[in-house]
């Protein structure tokens, strides 16, 4: 849209064509998160909501009890216990994405040019599949009555069903499957842009293998790993409807002890609280993944 | 030509064990899909007995008023969520694309962007603390919370590939048109919006998709009454697993499946 002489500047187009975009997001998304952080700091409302009195508690809360009777502070163990398991599931998730999506985007990128649009396709069919409904897929194979105990009963391995949904193990395989193609994605938009002829050069100077993969591979599509775990664990930590469903009431995350602030644990100011740590863990991780990527890749 | 026993070209894109595991992963992910298409069809009445292939499932979730209700507002809200989302993308797109850097950019890729990074959990109470209160102060209890909300987290979506082809054209056309004195509204009418017409469709499409799949943000804006079709399977979960949810889920999985074909063969085009 250059052509005749416009009167006004780019940046005025820009702003004013964004404007309902950025009125829309602000309203609806970025705005409402400012709240959530001021309502962290107020005071807890007698059955929900918040009076308008600053206050501490709510973040105090996040890791500390006080004793009703006594007012002695402790550690608030069942929170941490719940922090513990979210922190470790996202990273197990992230672990295993990884080991699973490296030789999945590879084969993707390396597939000839007319097929591989098709391996893509399958791995976006996943991806933009509805989660509840991938989380439903996952909990018909591991029930005790699913395929996967019916299909080891028959085999003879195991005599009776093992147990697993509603446990850690439950989650950690739901959540590994609902975000494997949030990892094989950026790897492979990373590997597509790969020269192998760098790997040609380092078979010429007698690298083997597995020194191909360390020295030449991993660390020219560490963007793209970077960017692929980030994808991962922040969903990781912040799961609701995954572990809601495969981890019955018991195995909580950080997301599930959020709403239970919201819902019957009628404390706003320390559902607040957790949700802006949260977002706070995200946008480190964000800051984070900027520094490194822009100073492994100096041309982008 | 004689065949020779030639040693095969050593191929240096092949890794040990990779090509095991790529294959590995694509069973991992398609398995569960498919058991769950399959058990749609499960004429038995409980999800642990095959009792042969029947359609009836399919007619129990039909017939179910509660199933319609929810069909009709997922519906409704996703419509509604896909055109505004779209229009508004559409705009930013045209505003932050292809005219070079200007001040303030960076803050509107960050807001646009905003909902694929903070974790739904928290965009979910946050919508909740504020809607309660504009219930409270409004008295409006309907679905515009829900579109409104839907709208929002649906922008980057529709924004995304809208500026992926705006990116890719080139701008001789409309100097072009300009040339040939067209007014600004000339140019993008008869211009820039035909050019741009596929990425449009995309954006709408995968719009589409996002705010019909939502259930976290949908599960905490939402008035009583108002299920969507997501909310109403996971309320329905707390019980037992149905072969209902079953070929609900089917039903909602052939209609992604159709929409991505559909958003596959848009964008493809442009090649």
């Amino acid at each position: 849209m250059s052509g005749a002489g416009r009167p006004r500047s780019k940046a005025v187009d820009g702003w004013l064509l964004s404007a309902p975009a950025l009125i829309l997001l602000v309203l609806a998304a970025s705005g409402p998160l400012l709240i959530v952080a001021v309502y962290s700091v107020l005071e807890k409302g007698d059955y929900s909501g918040v009076r308008w009195i600053l206050s501490g508690e709510g973040w105090f809360r996040v890791l500390f009890e006080r004793d009703i009777f006594d007012q002695t502070i402790s550690l608030a163990d069942a929170n941490l216990s719940i922090f513990w398991r979210s922190v470790k599931l996202s990273v197990a998730t992230t672990v295993i994405t990884f080991a699973l999506g490296l030789p999945t985007a590879w084969f993707i990128a390396t597939r000839p040019a007319k097929t591989r649009a098709i391996w893509l396709f399958l791995i976006t069919i996943p991806f933009w599949t509805n989660l509840l409904i991938r989380t439903f897929a996952i909990m018909e194979v591991i029930r005790n009555q699913g395929i996967l105990n019916t299909f080891l009963i028959h085999a003879g391995l195991i005599s009776e069903p093992i147990q697993i949904l509603y446990t850690d193990t439950a989650v950690l395989i739901g959540m590994a499957y609902v975000y494997l193609p949030l990892m094989v994605l950026p790897l492979y938009a990373s590997i597509d842009r790969f020269d192998f002829r760098l790997i040609e050069a380092g078979y010429d100077l007698y690298a083997s293998r597995w020194q191909v993969l360390r020295g030449v591979i991993l660390p020219i599509i560490k963007p793209g790993i970077i960017a692929g775990s980030i994808l991962v664990f922040i969903p990781s930590l912040g799961a609701y409807v995954t572990p809601r469903v495969l981890g019955g009431g018991k195995n909580m995350m950080i997301g599930n002890f959020i709403e239970l602030q919201f819902g019957q644990g009628q404390n706003w100011p320390l559902g607040a609280a957790l949700s802006t740590l949260l977002l706070l863990i995200v946008v480190v991780s964000l800051i984070v993944y900027t520094r490194v990527s822009s100073r492994d890749d100096p041309g982008g | 030509m004689i065949p020779v026993a030639k040693p095969r070209a050593f191929d240096v894109t092949t890794l040990p064990g990779f090509t095991f595991v790529a294959i590995l992963s694509f069973v991992l992910l398609y398995a569960p899909i498919v058991t769950l298409v399959v058990y749609s069809f499960n004429g038995g009445n409980s999800v642990n007995q095959w009792g042969g292939f029947s359609l009836k499932w399919y007619a129990v979730a039909a017939q179910n008023q509660a199933v319609q209700e929810a069909t009709a507002r997922s519906l409704i809200i996703a419509v509604w969520a896909s055109v505004i989302s779209t229009v508004v993308a559409t705009m930013a797109a045209l505003g932050t694309t292809r005219r070079g850097k200007f001040k303030g950019q960076t803050i509107i890729y960050v807001i646009i962007n905003q909902p694929l990074m903070v974790p739904e959990i928290v965009t979910a109470v946050a919508l909740l603390i504020f809607f309660s209160s504009v219930k409270i102060v409004t008295g409006y209890s309907g679905l515009g919370y829900l579109i409104v909300a839907h709208s929002a987290f649906c922008v980057p979506f529709a924004y995304l590939p809208i500026k992926a082809r705006l990116e890719g054209m080139d701008t001789t056309m409309e100097t072009a048109a300009a040339d040939l004195y067209a007014t600004r509204w000339q140019t993008f009418r008869y211009v820039t919006l035909p050019l741009l017409l596929p990425g449009v469709i995309a954006g709408a499409m995968l719009a589409f998709i996002i705010s019909l799949d939502n259930v976290i943000i949908t599960e905490f804006v939402k008035s009583a009454g108002q299920d969507t079709l997501p909310t109403y399977m996971l309320g329905q979960l707390r019980r037992a697993l149905t072969p209902e949810v079953n070929a609900i889920s089917t039903a909602l999985l052939a209609l992604t499946v159709i929409i991505l074909t559909a958003f596959f063969f848009v964008t493809k085009k442009r090649e």
